[in-house]
């Protein structure tokens, strides 16, 4: 197996390691980071264009229906799961390796950067992109030790050298350009992490529920399901929520947005683990917190009440059944099983118009989404509903009909009927029993005589939809991306620069001393003449007019020679034009 | 009351177009060196002076010598620009309030109004640099594209003043409608420094090779491309953290109104592939290797991104914008 290890030393080679490494540097290089983040924004792309699973699973579906030949191919690339698909996360995962391997080197230097002393003091400060010259009041060591303070108060990390020459202080700041940018970037490691706390510890369950009924935290009683990988059935908190009441508004102008949503609210009881039962509301941007979960209202309809006797004569079915909405009308669809009846198990379809209207071309439909004429439309099955209770809850909404056989009418026709609420019960074809839009007259007298409100035998009453979620990852989530911002911004706006201030030799006929005062910036920098402008100010008078030759005023001798006139204001302009347009 | 207050809007809306017009005119002008006189430059004035259809010397001029623009001339074009501006802002901040006011609620509840409201705030962000920079030269480039998207807004885009659906009605909303307003209004100005960047260096690399463009002689009154270079990426290195605010207040409000922060939603697939692209252009700059030029293309393609997510995601990709009953 091993290749004999004279052969192997004669090859000039690159070697296991050299390659390692190779490949390590390309990967950490910007110039990769770039392409990898380039590519991260093109691979996000499809997740747009094409339904994604996670999120609108009959949109795939619709989509597979009418692309039966594309649609295999698709999936094949796993252009309907784009954000959990190979190749999407090999993208981000190699960034996010190349940014750990970038950013980590980077923070050990940056903590020894922190403490080291600020560069040497340049010997002619002059050659620096702003320079100016001030004179200053005391003895030399008074002086530096000014500068060092005026420096320090604008936020420099300064050094005192006495000794450098005739004396200089030597300054710098910015560190926190590189320390934001690093911030920056290790919260995102940390926003992925939390991302993936999100997918594998988080849990999203979905549940309608008709108003005077309610719903446990519990698996078995959600229409759907979603738990990360790590979440357990039992992990689910105990508590309940009971639908009180349910208001819901629509525009009622007429114009462009008639019948739009306006507000949805729903008075709900809570009970939570070891607590009293307490009131609360819910509203669409505001959830409720149950401690352990949140529940969001996602949606609403309507629930009609349904009542069903079989042949028999029993009341088989009597309860409200939710009809999910199609449209912003409120143009509804939904089933009835009957499960108990006898001699066979029925099931109906069909559908609930909150405001009917029968349109030509159209058929029947709803025109606006509150209850102004509902009707409802149903057609007949009898046979085998299937399984029924298996604990696949999607089903609730679908009627299996492969079992069954769809209910006629004497000359063959399907059995269809129209009912409004309150109507008379109709009779099924082939004396099945009776079908009814609300209570038995029997049930609501019933309730009525026990001083129940009418609310209770409603035959219309509307339903809330839930959306139950919990997610460890978010406050994480939150934190990084709060931490993230912040880096950025003071990676993007501190300026890096580096300032210097240096004593003349001797001082100046009057007793001054001249200082020197001069600054660079690494990296563009607006600001940095308005700084350097500011220190000198406060570092002492402007220089005295110097004479016509100006620029020479810039070395220290020619200023020297200069007479020291005094000079009025006129004359400080002067010297400072002349000292900016030449630098 | 809300009727009238909203065909106030209209009216003014109408009549800041008018004013916006004359700005563009004024600033076009001052671009073809019309509008400009060398006040105190008497060295100059051969070449500057009503320059209009005159070529400019073949070389020196062309990408404006470091210094940039000549600093004694008056250009009466562009102060009339800016004046008009600030008058079309006028109008057009009053049709923004009384809009809002006739729906009783933010402006930017529908696709017209969030034009509206964003090309208000590109012409606010725009007057407001100016009081800083002397960016007069981007002037015909920022109110031009004003212009057309009002003129979007109104043809294609206009609905009637209404309220909200529940689960727009959130102060985070608000927040995070606002903030990516200013951030693409910053784009949008960047994207106008990138593009003239890229003309101008095209041109100098023409200058340099000894065949100098012979279209196109107002571009010599422009900055070089290493300035233009400087402001678009001031404007975009502003801009970004602004962007990435806006992507943190979005997925706090999905997470209220939906129960989850981060869905895929194409609107949030593009808010995210737009923060990449800039991402990737901040990081452009600082490679080795990557010249201004190709920087200003990741940016560009930003700035398409921009306009995919706002003009093509909110009209033609389904999205989780169906609140009406459990989907
Ligand atoms: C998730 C992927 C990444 C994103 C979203 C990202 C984003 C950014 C942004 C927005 C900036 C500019 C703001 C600032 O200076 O702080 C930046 C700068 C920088 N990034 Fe990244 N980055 C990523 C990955 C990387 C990787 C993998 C590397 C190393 C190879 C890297 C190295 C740098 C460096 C050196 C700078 C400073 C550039 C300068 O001096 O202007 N980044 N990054």
């Amino acid at each position: 197996m091993s290749a004999p290890s004279g052969e192997a030393t004669r090859q000039p080679r690159l070697g296991a390691l050299g390659t390692a490494r190779f490949v390590w540097r390309q990967l950490t290089s910007m110039r990769v980071a770039l392409l990898l983040l380039l590519l991260l924004a093109v691979a996000a792309v499809p997740g747009s264009i094409f339904p994604q699973r996670d999120q609108d699973l009959a949109g795939v579906a619709t989509y597979v229906e009418e692309n039966p030949a594309l649609a295999p191919w698709l999936d094949r690339l796993s252009l309907f799961d784009v954000f959990s698909s190979p190749w999407f996360s090999a993208i981000y995962l190699l960034l996010f390796i190349s940014l750990v391997g970038c950013v980590l080197p980077r923070s050990k230097q940056q903590w020894t950067a922190w403490r080291s002393a600020p560069p040497r003091t340049p010997a002619r400060l002059e050659r620096l992109p702003e320079h100016r010259t001030v004179l200053a009041e005391g003895s030399r060591e008074q002086v530096l030790v000014r500068s060092a303070e005026t420096l320090r108060r604008s936020r420099y990390r300064v050094q005192v050298r006495p000794d450098d020459g005739s004396g200089s202080v030597a300054a710098e700041r910015g560190h926190l350009r590189e320390t934001g940018n690093l911030v920056f970037h290790l919260s995102l490691v940390g926003l992925l992490l939390a991302l993936a706390a999100s997918s594998l510890l988080s849990y999203r369950a979905e549940v309608v529920v008709p108003v005077g009924q309610g719903f446990t935290n519990t698996v078995a009683r959600y229409d759907t399901y979603n738990p990360g990988v790590w979440v357990q059935p039992d992990d689910l908190p105990p508590f309940a929520v009971q639908l009180q009441d349910l208001s819901v508004e629509f525009e009622e102008e007429v114009g462009g947005q008639l019948g739009a949503p306006r507000d949805f609210q729903a008075d709900v009881l809570v009970q939570r683990p070891g607590a009293e039962v307490e009131p609360d509301q819910i509203r669409v941007n505001e959830p409720l917190h149950t401690g352990g979960a949140e529940v969001y209202l996602a949606g609403n309809g309507y629930a009609p009440v349904i009542s069903v006797t079989d042949a028999e004569g029993r009341l088989v079915y009597s309860e409200p059944t939710p009809f999910l909405a199609q449209d912003d009308a409120y143009s509804s669809t939904g089933v009835v099983k009957v499960v108990g009846s006898r001699p066979e198990q029925m099931g109906f379809t069909g559908a609930f118009l909150p405001t009917a209207d029968f349109d030509d071309v159209l058929g029947p439909r709803s025109v606006f989404p509150d209850a102004r004429d509902p009707l409802l439309l149903l057609t007949g099955y009898e046979g085998d509903l299937g399984p029924v209770n298996d604990g696949r809850p999607v089903n609730v909404y679908e009627l299996d009909t492969r079992l069954m056989e769809q209910m006629t009418t004497e000359d063959g026709a399907p059995w269809s009927v129209a009912l409004r609420p309150g109507d008379d019960a109709v009779e099924l074809p082939g004396g099945r029993g009776t079908l009814r839009f609300g209570y038995p007259p029997d049930v609501v007298a019933a309730a009525q005589a026990a001083g129940e409100p009418a609310s209770a035998v409603d035959p219309l009453p509307r339903f809330a939809g839930f959306t139950v979620r919990h997610d460890p990852g978010r406050i994480p989530a939150l934190v990084f991306s709060v931490l993230a911002m912040a880096g950025l911004v003071a990676s993007l706006f501190t300026p890096r620069r580096r300032a210097f201030v240096r004593v003349g030799r001797e001082p100046e006929p009057d007793g001054r001393w001249r200082l020197d005062v001069a600054a660079l910036a690494r990296g563009e920098d607006a600001g940095l003449a308005e700084e350097v402008d500011a220190l000198a100010r406060r570092l002492g008078a402007p220089l005295a007019e110097p004479p016509p030759e100006a620029p020479a005023a810039r070395s220290p001798e020619a200023a020297a020679a200069a007479s020291p006139a005094p000079g009025g204001a006129g004359a400080t302009s002067t010297t400072k034009t002349a000292d900016r347009t030449g630098s | 009351m809300g009727e009238s207050l909203a065909s106030t809007s209209n009216l003014l809306v109408y009549s800041a177009m008018t004013v916006y017009v004359v700005a563009f005119v004024a600033f076009s002008l001052d671009l073809s060196g019309r509008g400009r006189a060398a006040a105190a430059a008497p060295s100059r004035a051969g070449a500057l002076v009503g320059a209009g259809g005159a070529p400019a010397p073949s070389t020196g001029t062309t990408g404006a010598p470091a210094a940039g623009e000549p600093a004694h001339e008056r250009r009466a074009a562009a102060a009339i620009g800016v004046t008009t501006t600030w008058l079309a802002l006028l109008l057009h901040t009053g049709a923004v309030l009384t809009r809002g006011l006739s729906a009783g609620r933010v402006p930017w509840g529908n696709m017209y109004e969030f034009t509206l409201t964003g090309s208000a705030v590109v012409t606010a962000v725009f007057v407001l640099v100016l009081l800083r920079r002397d960016l007069r030269y981007l002037g015909a480039f920022v109110v031009g594209p004003v212009l057309l998207s009002l003129g979007v807004a109104l043809a294609v885009l206009y609905t009637e003043a209404a309220e909200l659906v529940p689960a727009l009605q959130s102060y985070w909303l608000v927040i995070h409608v606002s903030v990516a307003t200013v951030s693409s209004a910053l784009f949008v100005i960047a994207f106008s420094a990138n593009v003239l960047q890229l003309v101008q260096d095209r041109r100098e690399r023409l200058a340099l090779a000894g065949t100098p463009p012979r279209r196109g002689q107002f571009m010599d009154k422009l900055p070089g491309s290493v300035e233009l270079e400087r402001a678009a990426y001031r404007l975009i290195a502003l801009s970004f953290p602004l962007w990435s605010f806006t992507l943190v207040a979005g997925a706090i409000w999905a997470e209220r109104a939906w129960g989850r922060y981060w869905g895929w939603d194409p609107k949030e697939v593009w808010t995210f592939v737009i923060w990449v692209v800039y991402a990737a252009y901040l990081h452009a700059r600082a490679t080795r290797g990557w010249d201004g030029r190709r920087a200003a293309y990741v940016a560009i393609a930003g700035f398409v991104c921009l306009l995919v997510n706002f003009g093509v995601v909110n009209v033609f990709f389904p999205g989780n914008h169906s609140y009406a009953g459990i989907g």
